[in-house]
């Protein structure tokens, strides 16, 4: 099957918080893995003077339980796409193409902008869709439950303005 | 607590490649990878997004306290406050709907080919990330730590057994679940 239930789907991940919070103390999360993966970046081009920003003194750039995690959603996506028959390298998702027709440059370019608002909001409320969306609200965290549900007003928001008046 | 497990890094990393790919498979297979499917459910007209986290939620918040209950696992709630939570999650959002995955989707989206995910939102988001590491020292001394509320949860916050706020939680988001079925969505 291509697509497994949404319910089973969500039931498996709620399973997977149950195993990584006994077997690894951790909370399912990504958004860290980037800030780190930034820190790492930045560390080529300036030095290791880079491990000294406030920031990096909390979330160290070097590779964590979290970057494994992150780096295994792209393995395990792979290998279910290709399993599937359904691993396609593309530029343009199809809704986009509809809207906004099938040029790569203004979709990499509108990509790369929502990128960076994403990582800059990530790491201002503390985390993600997985971080806070699903691990922080199933541990009935109140930082959790107002960014998941601020995500979407903003996110519902956004999308209305993008599709509904932009496109039209 | 399986503490000595815990701090065996070696086998932590191997378990945290392999929570990744069973994590990456089942985003794949619920379709949670896919640009469509995101903007669908922001647009309010594909609610896949959502049946996906609701259902996580619910089989999530009723083991873990089980876990935390039996005494074999620590809750690690994240501290928040309006500065932090409220404009974070909303500049978050907009994101969202501009790049159409998120920090973890994302990663499953390049695994599944889609090259917009590589090239624009993974450089997107470390950029974004490397741009808040930058503003930090300034913004945690504003308004990262206005209407501070630390990191406390709800049965924390009424004086409750935990139990009482999980019960609810869970058949409010069974009974919202169930209504979006019956609304046909």
């Amino acid at each position: 099957m291509e697509r497994w239930s949404p319910y089973v789907v969500g039931a498996g991940i709620g399973v997977l918080s149950w195993l990584t919070f006994l077997l690894s103390d951790k909370p399912l999360g990504c958004s860290t893995a980037f800030a780190r993966t930034s820190g790492m970046i930045e560390k080529l081009f300036r030095g290791p003077a880079v491990a000294e920003k406030p920031y990096y003194k909390k979330f160290a750039p070097e590779i964590d339980w979290e970057w494994m995690l992150v780096f295994g959603i792209v393995i395990g996506a792979f290998v279910s796409a290709r399993i599937s028959g359904t691993f396609e390298m593309r530029w343009v998702p199809a809704l986009w193409a509809a809207h906004f027709g099938t040029a790569v440059l203004p979709r990499f370019l509108v990509a790369l902008l929502g990128g960076v608002f994403m990582g800059l909001g990530a790491r201002w409320a503390g985390g993600c869709t997985s971080g806070h969306g699903i691990s922080g609200t199933l541990q009935l965290a109140v930082s959790s439950w107002i960014v998941a549900i601020g995500m979407f007003v903003g996110g519902i928001a956004a999308a209305h303005v993008i599709f509904r008046l932009i496109a039209a | 607590m399986l503490k000595g497990l815990h701090g065996r890094k070696g086998i932590q990393m191997v378990l945290a490649l392999a929570s990744g790919i069973l994590f990456g498979v089942l985003l794949q297979k619920g379709g949670a990878t896919e640009y469509d499917v995101i903007i669908g459910q922001l647009l309010l007209s594909d609610f896949t997004v959502l049946k996906i986290m609701l259902s996580a939620v619910v089989v999530g918040t009723v083991g873990v306290h089980l876990l935390k209950s039996l005494g074999l696992a620590e809750l690690h709630p994240k501290p928040g406050s309006a500065g932090q939570s409220i404009v974070g999650s909303l500049i978050f959002g907009l994101g969202f709907a501009t790049l159409g995955y998120c920090p973890g989707t994302v990663a499953g989206a390049v695994g599944q080919g889609s090259l917009d995910a590589l090239v624009g939102g993974v450089v997107g988001i470390l950029i974004g990330a490397g741009i808040f590491a930058a503003l930090y020292p300034r913004l945690q001394r504003g308004i990262l730590s206005k209407g501070n509320f630390g990191d406390v949860t709800l049965p924390r916050l009424f004086g409750v057994n935990e139990w009482i706020i999980v019960a609810p939680v869970v058949v409010l988001i069974v009974l919202l679940l169930r209504w979006l079925e019956r609304a046909g969505f």
